[in-house]
């Protein structure tokens, strides 16, 4: 007879839940749902970048037959946007319009043709203004405020100094200073951004289905926006394909949908297409770095100064948060005590930027790690010896307060240098050809499981899941958590499968539905995991409790002494003891169905501290950290770069699925890799050029190489059983550690990104800050 | 727009229809039939989230017309799965070459025109087949996994 015991999935590969649907063309997206009832929106947008409305004209589209209902700025006054304290933008533009591609009007048609053609006929007038398309042309003194509340167009203005960094520099053998660009970059998830919103006259509710990863959010925004009660407004999110941050706001595409369906009456399906869909953008801005470090000459890092510029686009968005983490995950990497960080999010006559993954932390990581690795150079320092000089000491609270209570990363260093061959390999690889030399560069990076306050801060528990059984004796998990592709339902049946001891068969999931399921704050900042996973837990911990007691009802024992084993529940001294479907039977007498709830909350020594303003900012349950080491081939004469492999370690507290953890360490790699080798907006006189997915170079398979990933589990005290977050830590490292093998194979620093051919040869003729001080002057381009 | 009749064999069965002359085989599929499983995911031959196979080759259904199918067998991502799912579904499901699925159906119906006609691919020959496809995901490591797991599966059960 085999012995009966639990069924343990935690720490295990495991195939997602979702799985099937998904390779089988079942798996239900917006743009997917069936929608033959609903009218066609769709959005005319600006074609100016800054200018003063004079007149929406719809009155030549309110003629075309078959057109039901068009909106306008005029339409709704009431702003929208992610933190309570900057609510700026209008889901149509009233009037100003701030950048090519805002939404003006828009209309709900019985077809996409008669849409297309009602678009055709509105006609915009403005008075244009000067447009500004990078931050330096829009702090120029004589410069047009986009905002009047936001005068020279500063959105967030950060200075903090903690310790003493002049006399840290003092105290330094060498202080290095270096200027550090990158280019704003896109999401580029592969589903377009999409709604059906229905509205139901008759009883006056409004049902969402959105792609969004914050339903919680998109029902917040909308019953503001359409001036409803939120109990009449229903948000739902199907299937979703990427986010990435970019849905980690309400989108315009959402509210206008909702807007035209309650002008028309009934059902909208608005799916915007590529370019609209990059156009929306809430991706990572274009940042300057001005970056300062002294070292002494055994690699300890005596102080920094870091100066960052944020192009962040024409609305807020999450703008005053993204300049936050720029300034405050210079900590809890490594020990230092003295920073001194000046930060400006600069309002742009471009789109507006978001919170794309490893928000706010990548481009100055790339900032860092090159110049740490520089500095290294300079005084005869191996990489990972600078690295291992700086460890802090967990647990521990950083100088800006911040709570480290596991800390990885000396074991992420260790693997990675031993895995890559790094000591007997670097500096004594052979040239694969003519004019083409290869090197080996390293860099770390750490990210936070989510936010330790909430963006929305009402007082409630930052994760609620429920647990339902019934008769069936199936066990159903409700959970607001919106699974965007990186595996959270999946970890909530794991979780919960395990707490019960059953296989994970018997659990289902039900998720982002605001009528059935228990409010969730959204995917974002890797929180699911730390946070919903706890929920999770303690969910079924709750539910275990009510089945032991019903167990010993039964078998006439104390709950103490019965053994859960899964599909069997029996007193310490019987053999026979109960099936699960007759514990769930004995539970549910009297009671009937069962429904058991498990919170989660962050406690408040992770709130990060108040030495500065906004120094909330950074603050988590738990950092992950990361090591990378990259090898690239460089030819010297075309500039070309080809990434060979890349060794990776990630300490991500504990895989609760070694599967879906390698899958987000190779995606976080991988998008690091697009941004430091290819990706790039790029605009003409304010107008997106790389808008679709030939000029927008995310990378192919052709183009990427083996990433050999490491798992490090540093069992933080409060994670998921010693869980952090695993879809973001290894992304900023990317950068950085292939500019420094860049810098090993051909000995020419690359300040700017991403490493394109132009850029590369540039660095080695010597030319890269004139490219930039261009680029400065410029102005426009 | 004149229209005209069309006839293919759609994963595996006869199928007649209706369409306007320019009317895309992925709005056929998608808006007239409801096959949502082929997914759009650019303007326009930028992807292959869209790929379908064509008598067994995979092509782009945002830039084939319906009128091109005539006569043609089509197999799109929902015919694979007989009882259960196919060896490529399974190894994107198994392998973990779907996270957020958007790609999904594109690269598993390139993956199926792959090892119809080479059941035994080099890594190199993966990643050529799968070269016009992007994946924002995986990084594509373990999608090169989920097509060599499907390939031995393949041979296992024609062995």
């Amino acid at each position: 007879m085999n012995e009966i015991k639990p069924v343990r999935s935690i720490g295990e590969y495991v195939p997602m839940v979702d799985g099937p649907e998904k390779v089988s063309g079942r798996a239900q997206y917006t743009a997917d749902i069936a929608a033959a009832d609903a009218l066609v929106g769709r959005i005319y947008r600006s074609p100016y970048a800054h200018g003063e409305i004079i007149k929406v004209d719809t009155s030549e589209a309110e003629k075309l037959p078959g057109v039901v209902a068009i909106v306008t700025g005029a339409d709704c006054d009431v702003t929208f946007g992610v933190l309570p304290i900057a609510y700026s933008e209008h889901p149509m533009a009233r009037d100003k319009v701030r950048y090519k591609g805002e939404p003006v009007a828009a209309v709900a048609a019985i077809d996409e043709a008669t849409a297309q053609e009602a678009i055709r006929r509105i006609k915009l007038t403005v008075n244009e203004l000067p447009a500004y398309f990078h931050a330096q042309d829009a702090l120029a003194e004589d410069a047009v405020d986009l905002h009047e509340n936001r005068p020279g167009n500063v959105e967030r203005d950060v200075f903090y100094e903690l310790g003493d960094v002049d006399e840290a520099f003092a105290d330094a053998d060498l202080v290095l200073e270096r200027d550090y660009f990158c280019p704003e970059v896109c999401q580029a998830q592969m589903e377009f951004h999409a709604a059906v919103a229905d509205y139901d006259p008759v009883r006056d509710r409004m049902t969402v289905h959105a792609s969004t990863q914050v339903p919680f959010y998109v029902h917040i925004q909308l019953a503001r926006v359409l001036g409803m009660s939120k109990s009449q407004i229903r948000v739902v999110k199907p299937f979703v394909a990427g986010g990435f941050g970019c849905r980690t706001e309400t989108l315009n595409v959402e509210l206008i949908s909702a807007l035209l369906a309650k002008k028309a009456g009934g059902k909208v399906r608005t799916v915007v297409n590529r370019e609209e869909t990059f156009i929306t953008h809430r991706g990572r801005p274009e940042t300057e770095i001005r970056l300062k470090m002294g070292m002494t000459k055994d690699g300890k890092i005596t102080g920094v100064e870091c100066e960052t510029y944020q192009r962040g686009g024409a609305h807020s968005g999450y703008g005053v948060v993204t300049i936050l983490y720029a300034g405050s995950m210079i900590y809890a990497i490594y020990d230092i005590a003295d920073v001194r960080y000046i930060g400006k999010r600069v309002l742009t006559n471009t789109p507006p930027c978001g919170a794309f993954r490893g928000h706010g932390t990548v481009n100055v990581r790339f900032a860092f790690e090159s110049l740490l690795d520089e500095m290294a150079g300079e005084l005869g320092l191996d990489p990972f010896a600078v690295r291992r000089a700086n460890y802090l000491h967990a647990p521990t609270f950083t100088e800006n307060d911040l709570m480290v209570n596991s800390y990885g990363l000396p074991e992420c260093l260790d693997w990675a240098e031993e895995a890559s061959g790094w000591k007997t390999r670097r500096g004594k690889m052979k040239s694969p050809g003519v004019g083409k030399k290869k090197g080996l560069g390293m860099a770390c990076s750490h990210y936070i499981s989510g936010a330790s306050k909430p963006v929305n801060w009402t007082g409630e528990p930052h994760a609620t899941v429920n647990i339902k059984l019934d008769h069936d004796g199936s066990v159903v998990v409700l959970s607001g958590a919106a699974e965007i592709g990186q595996g959270s339902s999946t970890i909530l049946v794991q979780t919960v499968a395990d707490v019960l001891g059953l296989d994970m068969a018997r659990v289902r999931i039900v998720t982002g539905d605001s009528e059935v399921t228990p409010k969730d704050n959204g995917s974002y900042s890797s929180r699911v995991t730390f946070m919903v996973g706890n929920a999770a837990i303690e969910a079924a911990q709750n539910l275990k409790r009510v089945l032991v007691e019903a167990a010993a009802r039964k078998l006439d024992a104390r709950p103490d002494d019965i053994d859960v084993l899964g599909e069997v529940y029996r007193a310490s001294s019987q053999d026979q003891g109960l099936t699960f479907d007759e514990v769930v039977a004995e539970a549910l007498k009297d009671t009937g169905t069962i429904t058991v709830k498990g919170n989660f909350n962050t406690i408040p020594e992770s709130w990060g501290g108040n030495k500065y303003r906004g120094a909330a900012i950074g603050g988590t349950m738990g950092y992950s950290y990361a090591a990378q080491v990259v090898e690239v081939t460089v030819d010297e004469e075309t500039g070309e770069v080809v990434v060979d492999k890349v060794w990776v370690a990630h300490d991500c507290g504990k895989a609760l699925n070694r599967l879906t953890v390698e899958g987000q360490i190779e995606g976080s790699v991988w998008m690091g890799m697009g941004q430091a080798m290819s990706e790039e907006t790029g605009y003409y006189e304010g107008l997106m050029m790389a808008n679709n997915l030939l000029d927008y170079r995310v990378p192919t398979i052709q183009d990427s190489p083996p990433i050999i990933s490491h798992i490090v589990e540093s069992n933080d005290p409060n994670g998921p059983y010693g869980a952090k977050e695993a879809g973001e830590g290894s992304l900023a490292g990317f950068l950085p550690a292939v500019a420094n093998a860049v810098a090993d194979a051909i000995g020419v620093r690359c300040l700017d990104l991403p490493l394109t051919p132009d850029r590369v040869l540039a660095a080695i003729e010597g030319k890269s800050k004139t490219m930039k001080a261009a680029r400065r002057r410029r102005g426009r381009g | 727009m004149s229209k005209h009749l069309v006839s293919f064999t759609l994963n595996g069965r006869p199928h007649d229809g209706v369409a306007p002359d320019n009317r895309l085989l992925l709005d056929y599929l998608r808006e007239t039939l409801g096959l949502t499983g082929t997914k759009t995911a650019c303007d326009g031959g930028e992807c292959g989230a869209c790929t379908v196979l064509v008598d067994d080759q995979p092509r782009l259904s945002c830039l084939t017309l319906v009128g091109q199918v005539e006569g043609k067998r089509v197999d799109t991502v929902e015919g694979l799965a007989g009882r259960g799912l196919s060896p490529v579904q399974e190894g994107f499901h198994q392998k973990l070459g779907a996270q957020c699925g958007g790609c999904t159906p594109g690269f598993v119906m390139a993956a199926e025109g792959l090892l119809r006609r080479n059941p035994d691919p080099s890594v190199d020959e993966i990643r050529d087949a799968l070269g016009s496809n992007i994946c924002r995901c995986t990084g594509y490591v373990k999608i090169i996994e989920a097509v060599q797991y499907a390939a031995e599966k393949m041979r296992e059960k024609a062995a």
